[in-house]
């Protein structure tokens, strides 16, 4: 028996009146888990019932705690007709099942009903004492922690980075079961609800036995997503990156991994050891690490079939060493051996993670992505998911496949989605190809001095810039120069990538939101011909997507594009293509060329006259961007650089395919010839409109910036505030004649105006960025297009964002100094940079000599996520404050971001994923859908933070909605909702109460050795 | 294209102080927008109407979500659906029970029920303030009443703990109270030229010092327990204020108290003469108000008789407003001087709050 549940429900409050009699309710509570079911008493005619239970106990095994969630349901008695549900709580034990997160879940949860909203709030106290097992054939994982964020979290210390961990499960969806023709809308909602938190604690679990197979300890990254195929099931899949993470508690997390192998693996829960000697011999050779070899590919993924055939990533003979720079050459081809022997044990070498400790980004080649179209069919065996595994295999090979054709050994920024119409569902996978530094992928055995030269010949701000590719076998047309930053190596002339901006890159000016949105029609057909035509119509798509967006970037005067996402959703009638992502200038790469207009009808005087005009009007909009994000670069003669290498001009780095139910993979070339300015060619009125719509584009108030990565470059002083919001808007499409103009149109209008009215709602807030910005289109009928955008304001100080700018420069010039005189120069600058009256954080200090110690050259990086994302790796004492505990609610933040402004993480908590349906058939007398779906999110929130709140956190980071799907029928006065939402509890402490804290205890919290340091101060 | 939905949800609930307003003052969502439109908003902002309109809508939503807490203000608190930062809290609750003077006056006085509820019409036309705004306000003031009318302790804190409001706020909530408990006469056209303020004043001077909270002990009779403490007036000082008539009933004590405040003030007041001859006629005034508490009927009519007792002779012969203290301070002191009168104490209860009463009505 290895665990023992305990449960206490407390007292009720806010109750809704159940008697109409007498105006109240007496009150009971049934909690279940797995099949045992206690009560409490009945509390009479009370809307506040103080129950004051004992302690109900459940004997479980830990798989059930994974897999089950705590249900609690307030029920109304009735002595003469059956009981009357009020409404019910599930809870996640999840988070009490490993040692670092809470201990106790305790607090107000709102009582939930499906049909009635929240109706009231219970007070329940949960414990779970665990048992241990070690020598158990385990099915359970618990102890694994889960983490929504997609970097390594703030108070961890990533060992290893294990790699790509992915599982699914299959049900039969209970609202297609036979049994919901009897059943009320409530009892199938409640099945639904209670069997996907069952089929998400089940996903959770085998996924953890996987990472505890890699000897992971943690995912990160970690992503599920639903997909409702209607009558052919429901999927629950989950995707993410398995770490060994170690905690950064004590000074001694600092030092490097080599010195002290034994000690990160003792938090590893794992049963059997093949070679313990791994662990106990000091640093050893980089053969080592291939005896360290991971099961076969099998055991962590079910499907095989394609797994272990082709495509293994041997190296090409020189392909390493051909593209690198001088110096640069053998450490480089070293590097990629050991890479390729730590990820060639790997199926897939993907990584969900979209930011880097740091050095561990060698190179970007560029976003690679794959697309399918399935139909769907039923499930039948719910035990063995063989299809859908194999479906997402395939493409996962197709993303493998074009990685390697850039030269790349690993695809980060990694993530998969589906769209679903009826019975054909498009499946999607992106990323970014990259090359990797092995020693963040293996145990910590590569020689330190090995990675010191490496790391030495890595140049700051731009390595990451330099192509991964033999540049003499590109895999596509391509054009190259050298770095502009280093001026060695080479570069593309632009760079598009999945992931967020590294820290230490060195961009000019801001960044902003860059979207392409296309719409496209399709004739309505039934199963294989609506797939056929459905692959048919992709390639255009994306083709289209993509030059949008060149354009777009171009026309802001930047050349790189981060935090890249294409979605592409699919209708009855029509294709829906959007594309996110944040561009900047990479001060690495070369200045973007203008866009050149042509026209097709030569020797005709006004249509000139008319096309110098846009000429005109596109070169003033470049213009006017570059001023507005303060994008200039330093004037660089040609002669400096060196003439550029003549190569055909390359237009994208874009490798994408699509396959029809089949394995044939399409190779796009995206690129436009030879042309050597970019040239827009208007030869009908369709391409006069893209030339419109591209200018179309208005540019956020002055005061507002917007970027949908984690932060907005080019700005680094963050304030406290922030709000994120939810913003869903549907409009009804006007059937008749639809083209694909009024269509486009309409679709860009929808979302432009959605930008400028959450502009106009958060005005307040000015100056302040969007982060973050996350758009979804669905399309839930025929002629509705949902869109739904989650994002987070935060204020900035504009006063002080001059000065940082300012410093931000000058600490990219010092980057090119020499280690030594950095080091020495670090502390001053720390202090030039911090308030005058601002007392000098010792324990920064301390950061700062244990990470020179350690021999990670870290120093200037670490002080750069401290300004950019103000919560360096200081060691501060882990103090946790319990949330505000005044008499009114406890104020919970939520953020899609991985931090929290001007505040420190000080602990996880455990992951919050959470499903909610919502019906009613009382849509008008709600206030519409409008007034339906508002109150609904609302509760959602509502839900979220009290959870978070009784896990004793105070905010969730990386919060995402995964899933917003609203279905109405107006006629019947009905609407049903579905939302997913997820990511990480968390407690924050502010900085300024961090910095009381530290000087006040400044002999605790630091070691003799930067006594010396606090003196100076 | 037509929007089918549109919402925006916030973590911390986004409360735009300006459309709140325009809600609680009861305007449609259009003629919101139009007034938006009017103060200039578009031109600072750059943002369009639809803009606009969006905007309107959600806030009108979230506020309606929002009135089913405000009713009850501690459940504001402690709800967890709306993430509200506390002064924001505040704020709502402030405004939402906020009321209009023109309004206030209206109802000041009067019963707060369903017959006056129907008078809201009437209300809204003269008053030019929107029928939905006239009903929250008579809600608010009836949700109030309905409350506090038979909770015992001070009226005010009563107020504060469970409706939240600010310490003026819960004041002015206290006198409507006090006015609806005790129907004072408040709408008679020669009362109109006094404020809300003006009422409210005497009422919290009334509840001071008139009520059975006043007394600072519990009341004598073990039956009289179920008065409330601050709503209804000490019945037992009501009765005793009869004994007073003797100061105008008997010649020579009248005489005497005349002579008193003639010696004390001759020369310092600019009504001298004015005052002199009127003194019986307004001693016998402020005392005959002060014998006839005992009936219902005649303590509605409080303020209509002080104005027509006391305040219109003395504008009449233009007092200034200096003098009408002189001489009431002077006249209340000068009975502690009359040796044949032996309700000395009954006389500064009585007269101590109606003294601060008169110089508050005293004005044009």
């Amino acid at each position: 028996m290895p665990g023992k549940l305990k449960v206490k429900i407390v007292a009720g409050r806010h109750l809704p009146v159940m008697d109409r009699a007498s105006d109240l309710t007496d009150a009971f509570v049934e909690v279940k888990f797995g099949n045992t079911t206690f009560k409490t008493d009945v509390y009479l005619k009370s809307l506040n019932p103080q129950w004051n239970s004992e302690w109900f106990k459940f004997e479980v095994d830990d798989e059930d705690l994974q897999d089950e969630p705590l249900q609690i349901t307030v029920l109304d008695h009735d002595t003469y007709s059956a009981n009357d549900a009020i409404g019910k709580v599930y809870i996640d034990i999840d988070p009490l099942l490993y040692s670092e997160a809470a201990t106790v879940i305790s607090g107000w949860f709102p009582i939930y009903d499906t049909i009635h909203g929240i109706r009231g709030e219970i007070n329940v106290v949960v414990k779970v004492d665990l048992f241990n097992d070690l020598n158990r054939f385990r099915q359970s994982s618990c102890g694994v922690k889960f983490f929504c964020t997609t970097s390594i979290p703030k108070c961890y210390r990533a060992v290893i980075i294990h790699g790509f961990v992915e599982e699914l499960v299959v049900n039969e969806d209970p609202e297609y079961q036979w049994i919901d023709r009897i059943r009320t809308p409530r009892a199938s909602n409640e099945a639904r609800q209670r069997l996907i938190s069952l089929m998400s604690g089940e996903l959770q679990r085998k996924i953890g036995l996987k990472v505890l197979e890699m000897r992971g300890n943690a995912v990160v990254g970690y992503l599920q997503c639903f997909d409702l195929e209607g009558e052919s099931g429901l999927v629950v899949r989950a995707i993410g990156t398995a770490c060994t993470l170690d905690k950064l508690s004590s000074p001694a997390a600092f030092l490097p991994a080599c010195n002290s192998p034994s000690k990160e693996m003792k938090e590893i829960p794992f049963n059997e050891d093949p070679n313990p000697n791994t662990h106990s011999s000091g640093p050893s050779t980089p053969l080592k690490n291939q005896t360290y070899s991971f099961s076969p590919s099998k055991s962590y993924s079910r499907q095989s079939s394609s797994s272990d055939t082709d495509l293994s990533l041997t190296p090409k003979t020189g392909m390493g060493s051909g593209s690198a720079g001088k110096e640069g050459g053998p450490f480089k081809a070293l590097l990629r051996q050991q890479t390729q022997s730590a990820l060639e044990q790997r199926e897939f070498p993907f990584f969900t993670l979209t930011a880097f400790p740091p050095g561990f980004l060698v190179h970007v080649g560029g976003v690679v992505s794959a697309r399918s179209v399935k139909l769907l069919d039923r499930i039948h065996n719910p035990d063995e998911p063989e299809t859908r595994d194999a479906w997402w295999a395939e493409i996962r090979q197709e993303i493998k496949s074009h990685a390697k054709a850039l030269g790349c050994h690993a695809v980060v920024g990694y993530s998969e989605s589906t769209s679903i119409c009826e019975e054909v569902c498009i499946l999607s996978a992106s990323g970014t190809a990259a090359v990797l530094n092995p020693r963040f992928l293996q145990d910590g055995t590569v020689e330190g001095c090995l990675e010191q030269r490496l790391e030495e010949n890595l140049p700051a701000g731009c390595g990451f810039c330099h192509i991964p590719y033999d540049e003499l076998n590109m895999p596509f047309p391509a054009h190259l120069t050298y770095c502009y930053n280093c001026r060695k190596q080479k570069v593309p002339d632009v760079l598009f990538t999945t992931i967020d901006l590294p820290i230490d890159a060195t961009v000019i000016g801001k960044g902003c939101l860059i979207q392409a949105r296309l719409c496209r029609l399709k004739k309505k057909a039934q199963a294989e011909a609506n797939a056929t035509a459905i692959s048919n119509l992709l390639p255009f798509m994306e083709y289209e997507v993509h030059t949008q967006l060149m354009n777009k970037l171009k026309l802001k005067g930047m050349n790189a594009l981060f935090g890249l996402r294409i979605q592409i959703t699919v209708g009855e009638n029509m294709l829906m293509g959007l594309a996110s992502a944040t561009g900047v200038y990479l001060a690495a790469l070369p200045m973007p060329g203008g866009i050149q207009i042509a026209g097709k009808t030569p020797n005709d005087g006004s249509y000139e006259q008319h096309i110098s005009h846009m000429q005109k009007k596109i070169n003033d909009t470049i213009a006017k961007n570059k001023e507005l994000y303060e994008i200039n670069p330093p004037d660089i003669s040609e002669e400096i650089i060196g003439s550029p290498i003549p190569e055909p001009r390359q237009r994208s780095r874009l490798l994408r395919s699509q396959s029809e139910s089949s394995d044939e993979v399409t190779e796009l070339d995206l690129s436009h010839g030879k042309k050597d300015a970019f040239v827009l060619e208007i030869d009908d009125t369709d391409a006069m409109e893209d030339v419109h719509s591209l200018l179309t584009d208005v540019p956020p108030p002055s005061g507002f910036y917007s970027c949908n990565t984690e932060i907005m470059p080019g700005i680094n002083n963050w304030t406290s505030e922030i709000q994120m919001f939810t913003s869903v808007r549907v409009i009804r499409l006007s059937s008749l004649n639809l083209t694909n103009q009024a269509l486009n149109k309409n679709f860009n209008d929808l979302c432009e105006n959605l930008l400028k009215s959450l502009y106009f709602k958060l005005r307040s807030m000015i100056p302040c960025c969007l982060c973050h910005v996350n758009f979804t289109v669905s399309l839930p009928e025929d002629e509705l297009i949902q869109v739904t955008v989650t994002a987070v304001a935060i204020t900035f100080d504009k006063n002080q964002a001059l000065q940082t700018t300012k410093t931000h420069v000058e600490k990219s010039l010092q980057r090119a100094s020499t280690d030594n005189e950095e080091l020495l120069q670090f502390p001053l600058e720390l202090c030039s940079d911090s308030l005058p009256s601002h007392p000098f954080p010792p324990a920064k200090e301390h950061l700062e000599s244990a990470s020179s110690n350690s021999g990670i050259p870290a120093a200037q990086r670490a002080v750069t996520v401290e300004k950019a994302s103000p919560m360096g790796e200081g060691n501060f004492r882990n103090r946790s404050t319990p949330p505000c505990a005044n008499t009114t609610v406890g104020v919970v933040k939520m953020t899609p971001l991985s931090f929290i402004p001007g505040a420190k993480i000080t602990k996880y908590l455990g992951i919050i994923n959470m499903f909610f349906i919502r019906e009613t058939t009382s849509l008008r007398e709600e206030g519409g859908v409008s007034g339906f779906l508002h109150a609904f999110i609302a509760e959602v929130f509502a839900m979220v933070r009290a959870h978070v709140a009784a896990l004793g956190g105070n905010a969730v980071v990386s919060y995402i909605m995964k899933q917003c799907v609203f279905m109405e029928n107006p006629n019947k006065n009905q609407a049903q909702c579905l939302i997913n939402v997820s990511g990480d509890a968390v407690v924050f402490v502010r900085e300024s109460e961090l910095e009381v804290v530290s000087t006040q205890q400044p002999t605790t919290n630091c070691p003799p050795s930067c006594a010396g340091g606090e003196v100076t101060t | 294209m037509t929007s089918e939905l549109d919402i925006f949800v916030g973590n911390t609930t986004l409360i735009d102080e300006d459309v709140y307003r325009l809600w609680l003052d009861g305007y449609s969502v259009s003629d919101a927008v139009a007034l938006r439109v009017r103060s200039g908003i578009l031109e600072q902002t750059g943002a369009t109407a639809a803009v606009l309109q969006s905007d309107t809508m959600d806030h009108y939503r979230t506020f309606h979500m929002l009135e089913r807490l405000l009713h009850a203000p501690p459940k504001l608190l402690h709800q967890l659906i709306f993430q509200i930062p506390p002064s924001r809290q505040a704020l709502l609750i402030e405004r939402y029970y906020a009321f209009d003077e023109a309004f206030v006056r209206e109802v000041l006085g009067k019963k707060l029920s369903k017959g006056t509820k129907k008078d809201l019409d009437d209300i809204s036309t003269k008053t030019g303030i929107t029928l939905k705004s006239c009903r929250r306000q008579f809600d608010n003031f009836k949700r109030v009443f309905k409350v506090v009318e038979e909770m015992r302790g001070s009226l005010v804190d009563n107020i504060q703990q469970h409706f939240l409001l600010s310490d003026r706020l819960a004041r002015d909530y206290a006198a409507i109270v006090f006015f609806a408990n005790n129907r004072f006469e408040t709408g008679k056209k020669k009362l109109q030229y006094l404020s809300f303020g003006d009422f409210a004043y005497c009422a919290e001077l009334m509840i001071q010092n008139w009520t059975l909270g006043a007394v600072g002990e519990t009341p004598p009779h073990p039956d009289s327990q179920v008065d409330d403490m601050d709503v209804d007036l000490d019945k037992e000082f009501l009765q005793d204020l009869k004994e007073l008539k003797m100061l105008v009933a008997d010649k020579d004590l009248l005489d005497l108290h005349k002579s008193l405040v003639c010696t004390a003030l001759r020369g310092k007041l600019g009504v001298f003469s004015e005052m002199e001859a009127n003194f019986k006629n307004l001693s016998r005034g402020l005392v005959n108000v002060a014998a006839k508490l005992t009936h219902n009927k005649d303590v509605r009519d409080l303020f209509v008789d002080l104005v027509e007792k006391f305040v219109e002779p003395c504008r009449s012969d233009h007092w200034p407003l200096s003098d009408v203290r002189l001489f009431l301070n002077q006249y209340s002191a000068s009975v502690h001087s009359l040796d044949g009168f032996r309700h000395q104490a009954l006389w500064d209860r009585y007269m101590g709050t109606l003294r601060g009463c008169l110089l508050r009505l005293y004005h044009d």
